[in-house]
């Protein structure tokens, strides 16, 4: 039991990384990766997201939709309920931390279409996790967005005072040190824990 | 079957949430300065930016934190300055309110035009070739192509003959159309003001009356004339200080180029 969390946890913060490997997540990840401060709220509330996402996820899924017969209807109450924490977490951030709510900006509500979030629900469902394995999928997916965000936007702050060509600036060399990263995470690809 | 399950159970679930949500907006509400509220009802709404906040609600924003004047709502003028005053407890001291105004006057069939201009309709791009000047002989003038119409959100420009023209009666001061003009031919005068110089060319009096029939020359009459010393010439270009001017409409009188005009 605890192997198989140990593997999930690692397989979800490195091996399948859900934005060096999934590719999912990626408009946040690039959008807010510009100062650490946002890059950490950002990451800190993808995590929250997450995690309740997959638990609550799973519970609907389980004893609502599977023994209703409604399992085509898993995306959409997926979105349903992705989009209600989301905006749960906008108004927690704009009355308790409004700096880092105006900080965010229109990537907070954004984390309704972040993919790695209904992905990690939807990935939930086709492995057939239970309850707590789904739990920590989630909590370690969105460990792993976090990982990805923070070593990038500390990448992206020493860019800032980097030399490089002009033809590079702002984007170009994001994206360039984006795929850097990814093949750095290219390593972890194939192994099997356990 | 199914489908009346799909219904009933997504319903249900939205329901829930949404009762979540409504509590959780209660719990979290944030209280927002309810002066904030009142002095964005009484902005004149149009998000012009002419007082330099991102639109109205960072202005009122910025008035409830004592951090803007009352009086800086250009379009909503005094009425909203003194409105804006009384919401912040302070007297408001109706600001002075401008009026833009174009200083040009070669109207059609009064300017000399180099070459055939067809390219894009816009004075910006005209700036770009053949010296900057458009068609026009004139490198200082409206070339009419209405990039300050563009830019007005109060249907107070107009190209009229040609040339750019300022509804008076519309305009706001928002001086928009000032940022859009590439010759930095609009500035702003006080609404109050009855003489104004319509002309922006500082070339000297014989080069200015081979291409334009309006042109300033610089010949010192109206400086002469003036009862209150309010007119200097400049580069053969003469300027009419407007804190100075007495608004008695001489030097629009006697101007031989008749490029000084009586606006009222």
């Amino acid at each position: 039991m605890l192997a198989s969390l140990v593997s999930i946890s690692l397989g979800a913060i490195l091996v399948n990384n859900f934005i060096f490997s999934q590719f999912l997540g990626i408009c946040p990840f690039l959008g807010c990766s510009n100062k650490m401060s946002t890059a950490t709220g950002m990451s800190v509330a993808v995590i929250f997201v997450m995690t309740m996402a997959s638990a609550i996820c799973w519970v609907i899924n389980t004893y609502l939709l599977i023994p209703l017969e409604l399992a085509f209807m898993q995306t959409v109450a997926y979105i349903l309920v992705i989009a209600v924490l989301v905006q749960f977490v906008e108004m927690f951030l704009k009355k308790m931390i409004p700096s880092l709510y105006s900080a965010m900006g229109i990537f907070l509500p954004l984390i309704t279409t972040n993919c790695a979030v209904l992905g990690v629900v939807l990935l939930n469902t086709q492995n057939n996790y239970n309850f707590l394995e789904s739990t920590v999928y989630g909590f370690t997916g969105g460990i792993g967005f976090a990982l990805a965000i923070i070593l990038f936007a500390s990448v992206r702050e020493r860019l800032e005072f980097a030399d490089y060509p002009k033809a590079f600036e702002g984007f170009a060399i994001g994206l360039v040190s984006a795929a850097l990263f990814a093949l750095a995470f290219m390593g972890f690809s194939g192994m099997k824990i356990l | 079957m199914t489908i009346i399950w799909a219904i009933v159970i997504l319903g249900a679930l939205g329901l829930l949430f949404g009762i979540l949500l409504a509590i959780a907006g209660k719990v979290f509400a944030v209280e927002v300065d309810p002066k904030v509220e009142a002095i964005r009802a009484v902005c004149a709404g149009a998000n012009c930016g002419a007082c330099g906040y991102p639109g109205c609600d960072g202005y009122a924003a910025a008035v409830a934190a004592g951090e803007a004047p009352v009086n800086a709502c250009v379009p909503g003028g005094a009425a909203a300055a003194e409105a804006i005053g009384e919401i912040m407890g302070t007297s408001a001291v109706g600001g002075e309110t401008y009026v833009a105004f174009v200083r040009c006057s070669g109207i059609c069939g009064h300017t000399k035009e180099k070459f055939d201009y067809q390219g894009l309709e816009s004075c910006l791009a005209a700036t770009r070739l053949g010296g900057g000047s458009g068609a026009n002989v004139c490198t200082a003038g409206c070339m009419g192509f209405g990039d300050c119409v563009a830019a007005c959100s109060f249907d107070a420009m107009h190209i009229v003959d040609g040339i750019a023209q300022v509804d008076w009666d519309k305009c706001v001061g928002c001086m928009k159309c000032a940022e859009a003009c590439p010759k930095n031919l609009i500035t702003k005068v006080p609404s109050t003001a009855t003489d104004v110089v319509a002309c922006n060319s500082t070339d000297k009096g014989a080069v200015v009356t081979k291409y334009c029939d309006y042109g300033c020359i610089g010949c010192m009459k109206c400086v002469k004339e003036c009862p209150s010393d309010a007119i200097k010439v400049e580069n053969f270009l003469a300027v009419i200080d407007q804190e100075k001017c007495v608004n008695c409409g001489h030097c629009s009188d006697i101007c031989p180029r008749h490029c000084i005009k009586d606006i009222r």
